[in-house]
């Protein structure tokens, strides 16, 4: 079993290790030269050449890809081109705020897709079915920012009940910085009405991110459940007088989550995905948006810090998954599973 | 008299499909006696299942049931409400199905499923973990199984198919019940264990002095474990006599057919010998579903359908060769 881990990390590792290289091309061999982009067109070629040199730029590609990997994995990423501090300041300011929406669309993610995708299975058939099924089409059909502009006209405007921009109201003052993530750094200072401030600013753009994935699980939920309730072994336990809601939610539920969870770790990179523009849309500071706009400046140093982050994010995302899906599932736990 | 345990009347089961009505049960007779042992022989999809399946109503929700009755301990299993019904499944029938490796969760030890049925078996005392542990680890130990503390951590993965079925019948068998159904245990088994499987199961009920509905493929196991045999065609319980008895003198054209079939038994489906195919559940003939096929088939054959007659004690037969003014 610790074979098993040991086999998986190493993969984990081959795959960030590819995503490194990844990273590297787009940031080097890219059109443009670092070393004039970073002193601008007017600078003279001899100072650039010295730049160059120095930034190990006349070396060959592989060369250059171990220098930067080592720097990398210091955390030394360069500086951005419109901050001009650090690329790793801007993540460790930017990123606890990305991961307070994605924590929060996860927990609404998971808790709606099951409890659609249950009752789905449990009245098969039945008009809720088919409200859950369009609800699921809709879902998948309409992309996030669709959903997150429709949220915002109808929670913001027409009955302004949230609030449609920012991480906190103006006027508040941030919490002070221990984790980033503001909800949390309000609550450990013990103030509340920060929190809830904090945490209404969260809800519109967080839910708008979550109407793929709840579809998605949903769909799935319903899927195997429906399938698995054919089987003998739900026949047998019925046949034992089991009660049903003891069926439903245990021996039921159980074997049919294996494959929404599979699943959640692409949702949750669907998050990920629909946070670059819906950030955007409520002028939200995190992480995405600031990876939206290096995109726009052709920022490459801030490009390579935002997908190395959130490789390494997905990466642990993963890890989560692969360990709650053996949890789940005595096969993959003990046998390490078929693939 | 011996008190009769299931009965099941004139029962009609029918699937909603694509092309409309299956009608798969057409008036289904059978009674099993407290302590008797029955078989259901008849090639494949002529509804054994779904006649037992029925008796613990868990049919498919697409099957309805429009006229019958299964009597159980004799209250109606039809009429039941959830509470009484699920009384009659946690204490007075059991089944156990034809695919070990799908009849257990895959997810759950032995242990934990073991103890969630001995749990809600309504037995007094099973509200103690001790107790439901200790039940379990003497159902298996009743069933020859080696080695029960171990078997009840793993999980069904971890078990040959035989030692599956054999939890089955330790399942089927830790608390109390009236009936046993057993819809052919051994298909699925290697041939070198089906044998042992069996002899358990036999041993196991006669032990517990409970009945038992045997569905089988195999006239050679249906002699062996059961006192009494139901040949079944195309939903219909076409005769049903005391097993030596009928190995002696099948009366039925399809039981008479089988029998003379059975060398070939052992190499492909058991209906092979007899010419024709099993009839059509969407559009079945009118009268005797078996007129298509029969040998001996008269006009009235095809226009009516034959009750079933006492020809001999505990043997009937469903053939208008044997109707008082229509035959012998
Ligand atoms: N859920 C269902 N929907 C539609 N038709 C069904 C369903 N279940 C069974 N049937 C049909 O009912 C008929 C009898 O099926 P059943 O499973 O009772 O046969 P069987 O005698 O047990 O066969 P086997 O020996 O192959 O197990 C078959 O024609 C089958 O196709
Ligand atoms: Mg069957």
């Amino acid at each position: 079993m610790i074979l098993t881990w040991l086999k998986r990390l190493g993969t984990y590792l081959f795959v960030l290790l590819g995503l490194s290289v990844l990273i590297f091309i787009i940031s080097r061999v890219a059109p443009g030269d670092p070393a004039r982009i970073a002193l601008g067109p007017r600078a003279p070629e001899s100072v650039v050449q010295a730049l160059r040199e120095k930034m190990n730029l006349d070396k060959p590609y592989v060369v250059q890809y171990f220098l930067w990997l080592n720097d990398a994995i210091r955390l030394d990423l360069g500086d951005s081109l419109q901050s001009r501090r650090p690329v790793i300041e801007d993540i460790k300011e930017y990123l606890p705020a990305t991961l307070e929406i994605v924590i929060i669309a996860g927990i609404w993610m998971i808790a709606w897709g099951l409890l659609l995708g249950i009752l789905a299975a449990k009245f098969t058939g039945t008009w809720l079915d088919g409200v859950i099924r369009v609800f699921s089409y809709l879902g998948v059909v309409a992309p996030a920012f669709v959903w997150s502009i429709i949220l915002m006209l109808v929670f913001a405007y027409v009955i302004p009940v949230f609030p449609s921009s920012g991480r906190i109201s103006l006027g508040m003052a941030p919490p002070p910085r221990v984790t980033g993530m503001y909800t949390i750094d309000y609550l450990l200072a013990g103030n509340f009405a920060g929190f809830k401030d904090a945490f209404v600013h969260l809800i519109l753009p967080a839910i708008g991110l979550t109407f793929g994935g709840i579809a998605q699980s949903a769909r799935i939920t319903r899927g195997t459940m429906v399938e698995n309730s054919r089987k003998d072994y739900i026949l047998a336990e019925r046949a034992y007088g089991i009660p049903e809601r003891k069926m439903l939610f245990k021996y039921l539920l159980k074997p049919s989550l294996i494959p929404t969870v599979s699943v959640t770790s692409l949702d949750i990179a669907s998050i990920f995905g629909g946070a670059f523009l819906v950030e955007q849309l409520y002028n939200y500071p995190g992480l995405a948006r600031y990876g939206m706009q290096a995109v726009l400046n052709k920022d490459l140093n801030a490009i390579a810090g935002v997908a190395m982050v959130l490789g390494c994010v997905f990466m642990i995302v993963n890890i989560i998954i692969d360990i709650i899906v053996a949890r789940l599932d005595p096969r993959v736990r003990m046998l390490g599973g078929e693939n | 008299m011996t008190q009769t345990i299931v009965d099941i009347r004139d029962l009609y089961v029918q699937y909603r499909t694509f092309d409309g009505q299956a009608k798969v049960l057409n008036g289904v007779n059978l009674t099993v006696k407290k302590g008797e042992k029955v078989s259901i022989v008849g090639e494949t999809a002529c509804g054994k299942t779904t006649t037992v399946k029925s008796i613990l109503r868990i049919l498919a929700p697409q099957a309805s049931i429009p006229r019958g009755e299964i009597l159980f301990n004799g209250s109606d299993v039809l009429k039941m409400g959830y509470s009484e019904l699920n009384k009659l499944r946690s204490s007075g029938a059991s089944m156990i199905f034809q695919d070990p490796t799908m009849s257990l969760n895959p997810v759950f030890t032995i242990g934990e499923q073991m103890e969630a049925v001995i749990r809600y078996s309504g037995q007094s005392g099973v509200e103690q973990k001790s107790v439901r542990h200790e039940l379990a680890v003497k159902a298996l130990e009743e069933t020859a199984m080696p080695d029960p503390e171990r078997i009840l951590q793993s999980y069904p993965f971890q078990l040959s198919g035989g030692m599956r079925q054999r939890v089955c019948i330790a399942l089927s068998l830790a608390t109390p019940r009236d009936l046993v159904i057993a819809d052919e245990p051994t298909t699925n088994l290697d041939v070198t264990i089906q044998d042992q499987v069996l002899k358990i199961l036999k041993q196991r009920v006669e032990a517990k002095g409970c009945s038992l509905i045997l569905i089988t493929h195999s006239f050679g196991v249906a002699r062996e474990t059961t006192d009494r045999i139901y040949v079944m065609y195309a939903g219909n319980m076409v005769e049903t006599a005391p097993t030596q008895e009928l190995f002696r003198e099948p009366l039925h054209p399809y039981s008479r057919a089988l029998m003379s079939c059975i060398p070939r038994l052992s190499g492909g489906g058991m209906a092979e010998g007899i010419p024709g195919r099993l009839s059509n559940y969407h559009n079945p003939p009118k009268g005797c579903r078996f007129a298509p096929r029969c040998p001996e088939a008269m006009p009235r054959c095809h226009e009516e359908k034959p009750e079933s007659i006492d020809v001999g004690r505990e043997h009937q037969v469903a053939c208008f060769l044997y109707d008082k003014d229509g035959g012998k």
